[in-house]
């Protein structure tokens, strides 16, 4: 599978991201700098990854999902390709719209950096059909802007659509009801605060994360 | 000209800053707070001298860029 990886400045989660495609697919992702316009060609994959693009100013994401290179990703959301956003990733997806609702502040005020137990709420996506039947999993998080906030309209919808995919078993931070990650209508994008890029080796204390770009792979 | 734009949380959407001051404020004795909530102001430096334009201009800023229609409203002031 051909892949990308969009670097902002700020972000510090795109090599974890990098090397977590280069496991699982055996071929490295392009690394593609946010002044550019275009993706390589034959691009299949995107992930959006985390970090604290643009210092996290004025929001979180808020100047990244208006760079150059977001038109583009925007031309692969429309063709059904799937993109992964994860911690900022989130925050810039929500931002262009490409997923609803918004990351905002923890209901506690702190930055978390912390493992988080949660629950795979729909195993049937491309991003986690490789869990199986596997229900829980521990992801790290850290983020001081993870709660997740949508209107209640658009929660149930979310609910009813099976488009909630990842749940907190402990919720860490105030997101509405526990949420973690979710896709959009069409289940090609998905967003969530949890780190899977950081969790695909023994040495980084688990290896829950394999599933995610394992699951990816199988649908390429 | 100058633009001032106010920019803060929509009714009922969580707080946790303002309610983080609200609490800091009871706790110094300033009981009448029931609530705090707490928003951006961004003030922007314009050329031209058309207000009406400038504020449909701005506007637009803030619809594109300065607030996130899905938790935040804004006012803008032109002078």
């Amino acid at each position: 599978m051909k892949s990308a990886v969009i670097v902002f400045p700020g972000s510090n989660c795109d090599r974890d991201a990098h090397d977590a495609i280069e496991r699982v697919t055996g071929h490295a992702p392009a690394m593609v700098w946010h002044q550019e316009s275009e993706l390589p060609d034959g691009t299949e994959f995107v992930m959006v990854p985390g970090g604290f693009s643009y210092g996290d100013y004025l929001r979180c994401g808020a100047m990244a999902s208006r760079s150059a290179i977001i038109p583009a990703l925007r031309a692969h959301a429309e063709r059904g390709a799937p993109i992964l956003g994860v911690c900022n990733g989130f925050q810039v997806l929500t931002e262009t719209g490409l997923l609803p609702g918004a990351l905002m502040r923890n209901a506690g005020l702190t930055f978390i950096c912390e493992k988080a137990p949660l629950t795979i709420e729909n195993g049937n996506t491309q991003f986690t059909s490789a869990y199986g039947g596997q229900r829980e999993v521990v992801f790290p998080i850290a983020h001081h802007d993870g709660n997740y906030f949508a209107d209640a309209a658009t929660l149930d919808r979310l609910e009813g659509e099976g488009q909630v995919v990842f749940r907190y078993a402990n919720n860490p931070n105030g997101s509405a009801r526990d949420i973690a990650g979710i896709t959009n209508a069409r289940g090609t994008i998905m967003g969530m605060m949890p780190h899977p890029e950081r969790a695909v080796d023994a040495d980084h204390g688990g290896t829950d994360g394999l599933g995610v770009f394992e699951s990816l792979l199988g649908s390429a | 000209m100058k633009a001032r734009i106010h920019v803060f949380l929509k009714p009922g959407v969580l707080d946790p800053q303002g309610a983080a001051v609200a609490g800091a404020l009871k706790t110094m004795g300033y009981s009448e707070v029931t609530e705090a909530r707490q928003g951006k102001l961004i003030e922007l430096e314009l050329t031209g001298d058309d207000k009406a334009e400038a504020e449909a201009r701005v506007r637009e800023m803030c619809d594109k860029l300065l607030a996130n229609p899905v938790i935040e409203n804004f006012t803008v002031e032109i002078e």
